[in-house]
């Protein structure tokens, strides 16, 4: 049982046509046959979220998809975050600034998770990003840094928000 | 940790998934949804479907609706869905204790279907479909059918859906707005040790990790005689007398948390 | 480039600096952007399974389902025929050399026993490894596996301490019948048992502690190839240690040390469970030699849970005699670590009992003391150091003797702890160490103070019950050759050696045997060069994990990287310095006294100014120019290593606990560290390591434990049941910094690594029973079981 499915998957916006054995993970189509490594692997049951993706917009354990589920939908990784140029999205920045990460190895998969939430959640108070942060794992930080980043960058986003706002009525 | 290899079909319609499961009858077939719990065992290899039938892209299977029956939830339709829903007093017990449900990540993948098919003992939606006197409506060659959730689970892991069901739907007929769900466990997000739900209207009550399938207690009594009416034994890290006591305790909490509603 | 200034909280920062020390740079003491960041949040950094390779096949192993049996037949014939496989090896096949770490200790002190690389005849844990199978893609790799037929004849396991010690059964090794590798007696002050007979009070705690995973959330992994042009095997692998895998490895496979590269590349935390050299990684290199194709091997989480280095299973039986003002007066202590099945390399089965037994005596003034620490094999997964090494245990120990000699005596436990706590520095203790001058008094005054101040020690809830802990303790870091010669391991870790090169642009690259793994070693070495020598951080480049490009180097363990390589970095930028005020001297004709390096990149020689892109043009472009005894380049290498007992941060944890009577349930309401690793190089990456370490340590006190049943078979294979705390139970922690520098480092900074880890199990416990004070029921098992907590609630008056 070894036949190979062909399926186009979108990922960051770009189209791709692969024949996989349709026993292959998303995170392993992710990561090797499409050779987007910042998607991480850690414990391939779905507990430690090192390999969070957006699907359609929302945070899912790349490791519990196959690749060939999720042929209609849109996948972010961490790769889509940064601009074009490598300039960190504000998220990135936040994480950096707070310390929010240490080895690396599970911040794709904190950064996808916070990106899912934030953009359906704008308005989450640090009590619920905790609640959020605490569906992943990380063994460097203790989160206490994480969830510092995610709320930092939450209220920037506000801030931004409402400036614009703000400017907007200004203008009119 | 990769599954053993399968082949995949992708069905069309619930008939299609019926037709596939029935066609493909004799290699363990296995019907794939969230694949939340599915995949982590297939990963593990402790679960080694021949053929996955995904009927994640058929068409209607998600969304919650109401009719002159009651509420009716897709069987594809999230955890995180019922969550953000509004299902005003009479039904907010579902979407309350979905914040018991795994994480995020989990909740926005996992479905109310797959939860039910899968029956572990102590998920959130065995619970409520039993506290609440659910149906469970299910597709097969012959036709649709309703099972009661009363009678749908029947050991660990183990349902009433014949092997080539499919299904599509539960109905939560009876309004319960002074019902709650409670758990306990040492860390965020896992399987309860125990869970309680209370419904205040019928009196009855529902346990989850005290047995292979949820354990109702219909027209129950306090705590206590709930507690102590309960077979249990010791299990390593939680002896049978702690595991009473926890039931003593959410039960109590539960029924405090829906007299407040 | 923006810098964040570290935060101190003005209040309570008590800042010492001596005359002499440099503080006085821009680079160090400034919590500066970390060089590793950008590639590591862009999803452009590179962990060992991202690299990919030609032809490359993928590794799996068959590994023991027996706990222990006799290894009667391995086939592989079946696998072969799994579609997809290409190759499967069993320990007859690869024929490998063993791998034995030996300590020099007489025979009745210490007992050598062999790993091989793949089980022969035996196998001693369930989940060793057998064979390997090499397949195209991992998938065909666990099928291929399935396909392995093995016979065992099974033999009674010895699955615990008790076991073990009553050798009724067929022991796990036969060179050690009794199944005992580690056994030394040590100190026993002579008169200590008239101590004790004499005293007003002796207390004594029996305590367990649960065995553990260092559970780096990057597992263990290699990529090997034979490189025909480099006439070389070269080993990309996740390891702290990248040298001591390249010795083992050419031993293992008969090959030159020259033959073997040891390439590091990013990689997920370590903790530890990296730092011993691992069965797999050279099982894959060697399979990689003899298919001459590329091999990886990425360990799965339920092999890095099952049988992969766990840690910490220590059975503690200890007294104290105090006097009736709580002074103590003699500690006595029987040690016993469960350290699975076999000795780890380079550290040998007596890392746990042999660190207990050198340290017990903690930041208190012990003058009579005496310990047994043993080390039993059991048939369980083998284990290595984990951060922290047998002090979050022995803290814990002393600790609870402390509180336990309070409740005796009437007394409060931290009088009792202000009593005992040393404060005279440096101090020679009884256990034959010098603690260089540390901050214990005053951090203890201060966690105490905040808590006050904060309102927790009068802190209420209804229906849950609150308790408050500390824990005070300090934690040897920079452990040089002189330490670890005191512990007589045959192979002596401890210097460290770093090379600089300055190119013609006036940048620099240097070299450093330690290994940052999550540290941010990339960033603060950067920072105490570019101090050195006056450039910015940005223009020094770190180069670390590169076994053809460092000179034998130790890796990172033990806290004693910026320590130790941090030493030696700082070391050969000061060498690199005088080279270029040499020079300097000699083109503007000075005298070398009157140059000096003026913080900006170049070097002032009498009236003149030399960048050092005009010294670097000589010393590459223009030789002739250079004084007739000096050779062209720049470049400069110097070692650091610590001869006497190391240096000593030091913490005090304060931790504030509410227990749920209707479930025992524990939750922590706050948690406050103050520490003191001397100068911090970057404030921000030193909280980081103590938020980081408090988590780990609250893991082991609350929930993580690798559980075995009777027959040996492991019970937590996946993270539904090896329970990591999430963001839901780990608090927010606090943290004071005070500073007592380090006299003989540079920068006068001690080690970060481990103060958190070492100190939470302790706070945690404490906190625990002091709000079980009214129930009489005290707790010295770790994690702290629910159901006794439940427990002792329910029973209480």
């Amino acid at each position: 049982m070894t036949d190979v499915q062909l399926i186009e998957l979108t990922v960051n916006g770009e189209r791709h046509d692969l024949a996989i054995p349709p026993r292959r993970t998303l995170a392993d189509v992710l990561r090797h046959d499409l050779g987007l490594t910042g998607t991480h692997v850690g414990c391939e049951h779905g507990i430690c979220g090192a390999c969070t993706v957006l699907v359609d917009g929302a945070p899912a354990r790349a490791c519990l998809l196959f690749a060939a589920q999720v042929e209609n939908s849109a996948i972010r990784t961490v790769e889509s975050l940064a601009g074009p140029d490598g300039e960190l999205s504000d998220l990135q920045a936040c994480f950096a600034e707070h310390h929010g990460l240490q080895c690396g190895f599970c911040t794709p998969g904190f950064l996808m998770l916070a990106e899912g939430f934030l953009a359906e959640e704008p308005d989450a108070t640090r009590e619920e990003i905790r609640e959020v942060v605490a569906s992943n794992l990380c063994r460097c930080t203790g989160y206490q840094t994480i969830t510092d980043a995610v709320d930092d960058c939450a209220s920037r986003r506000r801030a931004a928000l409402q400036s614009a706002l703000d400017s907007g009525v200004d203008t009119s | 940790m990769k599954p053993a290899a399968f082949a995949y079909h992708r069905a069309s319609s619930v008939r299609d998934a019926v037709d596939l499961l029935g066609e493909l009858a004799d290699d363990d077939p296995k019907i794939l949804a969230g694949g939340q719990s599915l995949v982590a065992m297939m990963n593990y290899r402790m679960s080694r479907p021949g053929h996955l039938v995904d009927i994640t892209h058929v068409p209607g299977l998600a969304g919650i609706r109401r009719d002159g029956a009651g509420l009716r939830i897709g069987a594809l339709t999230t955890h995180r869905a019922v969550e953000k829903a509004d299902l005003g007093p009479d039904f907010r017990v579902l979407s309350d204790a979905m914040r018991w449900v795994g994480h995020l990540p989990i909740r926005t993948r996992g479905t109310v279907g797959g939860s039910i098919a899968h029956a572990d003992a102590t998920a959130e939606w065995c619970l409520l479909a039993v506290l609440l006197d659910a149906a469970v409506v299910c597709e097969g060659p012959a036709g649709r059918r309703e099972i009661p959730a009363r009678g749908f689970f029947l050991g660990p892991f183990t349902t009433a859906l014949d092997a080539d069901e499919v299904i599509v739907e539960i109905v939560f007929g009876r309004p319960a707005p002074r019902a709650a769900v409670t758990e306990y466990a040492d860390r965020r997000g896992d399987f309860a040790i125990v869970a309680a739900g209370v419904d205040l209207d019928t009196g009855d009550v529902v346990l989850g990790g005290v047995g292979t399938t949820p354990v109702l207690v219909e027209d129950a009594g306090t705590q206590d005689e709930i507690a102590d009416a309960l077979e249990l034994r010791d299990e390593p890290g939680v002896p049978a007398s702690y595991r009473r006591d926890l039931v003593r305790t959410l039960v109590g909490r539960a029924r405090e948390a829906a007299s407040r509603l | 480039m923006s810098t964040f200034r570290g935060q101190c909280n003005e209040k309570y920062s008590q800042v010492a600096q001596p005359p002499g020390l440099r503080r006085d740079g821009t680079w160090v003491g400034a919590s500066v952007p970390r060089r590793e960041d950008p590639r590591l949040l862009t999803g452009r950094g590179r962990f060992v399974d991202d690299i990919t390779l030609p032809r490359m096949l993928h590794a799996a192993f068959v590994r023991s389902t027996e706990a222990h049996a006799h290894l009667s037949g391995v086939d592989l014939s079946e696998v072969r025929e799994v579609s997809g496989v290409v190759a499967a090896f069993d320990a007859a096949d690869l024929a490998l050399g063993d791998i034995t770490a030996l300590l020099e200790r007489p025979a009745e002190q210490f007992t050598p026993t062999s790993m091989p690389v793949l089980a022969r005849e035996k196998v001693r844990y369930a989940g060793e490894p057998v064979a390997i199978v090499l397949a195209t893609d991992p998938y065909a790799a666990e099928d291929g596996v399935e396909a392995a037929v093995v016979e065992y004849e099974p033999l009674d396991p010895v699955v615990s301490e008790e076991a073990a010690l009553a050798a009724a059964g067929p022991p796990v090794h036969d060179e050690a019948p009794g199944n005992v590798l580690v056994d030394v007696s040590l100190f026993a002050t002579e008169g200590i048992d008239e101590v004790f007979t004499d005293a007003h009070t002796v207390v004594r705690v029996e305590a367990h502690t649960g065995r553990q995973n260092a559970l780096p959330l990057e597992t263990r992994g290699a990529v090997a190839e034979w490189d025909d042009r480099a006439e070389q095997l070269v080993v990309h692998t996740c390891t702290q240690v990248p040298h001591q895998v390249r010795t083992v490895l050419a031993r293992c496979a008969g090959l030159d040390e020259r033959q073997v590269r040891v390439l590091v590349p990013d990689m997920g935390g370590g903790f530890g469970q990296k730092c011993v050299v691992g069965r797999e990684a050279i099982a894959a290199a060697a399979a990689a030699r003899r298919l001459r194709r590329p091999v990886k091997w990425i360990e799965d989480r339920r092999e890095a849970l099952t049988a992969s280095f766990l840690a910490r299973e220590q059975h503690y039986t200890a007294r104290a005699a105090f006097s009736g003002d709580g002074e103590i007066l003699a500690l006595d202590a029987d040690v016993v670590c469960d350290m699975g099945a076999y000795s780890c390399y380079p550290f040998t089965a007596g890392i746990e009992p042999l660190m207990a037994s050198a340290e017990m005596p903690s930041v208190y003034r012990v003058p009579s003391y005496r310990v047994r620490g043993r080390a039993v094999t059991t048939n369980k997964a083998p284990t290595a150091p984990y951060r922290g090494v047998s002090r979050p245990q022995y803290v814990m120990v002393m600790e609870r003797l402390m509180e336990r000699a309070a409740r005796e005596l009437g007394l409060d436990p931290l009088d009792v702890r202000r009593r005992n706590l040393i404060t005279e520095f440096p101090y020679r203790g009884i256990n034959e160490v010098t603690y260089d001058p540390g901050s214990y008094r005053e951090s203890l005054d201060l966690c105490e103070q905040v808590l006050r101040d904060e309102g927790w020690l009068a802190h209420t809830e209804p229906g849950r019950i609150v308790g408050v802990g500390y824990a005070c303790f300090s934690e040897r870091t920079g452990y040089g050759s002189g330490a670890f010669a005191q512990r007589k391991m045959q192979v002596v870790p401890g210097f460290d050696l770093s090379q600089i090169t300055m190119d013609l642009d006036g940048t620099v690259t240097v070299t450093t045997g330690t290994l940052s793994h999550g540290q941010s070693h990339e960033t603060t070495f950067a920072q105490i060069v570019a101090d050195r020598l006056g450039i910015g951080y940005d223009k020094v480049k770190i180069v670390q994990g590169d076994t053809d490009r460092i000179t034998y180097g130790w890796g990172s363990f033990a806290s004693r990287s910026v320590t130790i390589g941090g030493s030696a970095a700082s070391a050969a930028a000061a060498k690199l310095g005088d080279q270029l005020r040499s020079l300097a001297a000699h083109l503007a004709e000075v005298d070398l006294d009157s140059t000096e390096l003026d913080g900006r990149g170049g070097v002032r020689a009498g009236d003149r100014t030399l960048p050092f892109t005009e010294l670097a043009d000589v010393a590459y472009l223009r030789a002739h120019l250079l004084p007739k005894d000096v050779g062209p380049g720049l470049t400069a290498t110097a070692s650091f290593d610590v001869g006497g007992d190391g240096t000593f941060s030091n913490a005090t944890h304060g931790c504030v606990v509410a227990l749920d009577p209707g479930t025992g349930g524990v939750e922590i309401l706050r948690y406050v560290c103050v520490e003191d690793c001397g100068v911090a190089i970057h404030p921000r990456v030193v909280e980081g390591q103590a938020r980081g370490g408090i988590a780990q340590g609250i893991a082991g006190a609350l929930f993580e434990e690798v559980v075995y049943d009777e027959l040996g078979q492991p019970m937590a294979p996946s993270l539904m049941e090896y329970k990591v705390p999430t963001a839901a139970e780990i608090p927010d922690v606090r943290i004071e910094h005070l500073e007592t520098p380090c006299a003989f480092t540079a920068n006068g900074a001690k080690g970060a690594g481990e103060g958190g880890t070492i100190g939470a199990p302790a706070a945690v416990l404490n906190a625990v029973n002091h709000a079980l004070r009214h129930t009489g029921v005290e707790l010295d098992r770790t994690p702290i079981a629910r159901a006794a907590v439940h427990e002792a609630l329910k029973e209480a008056p």
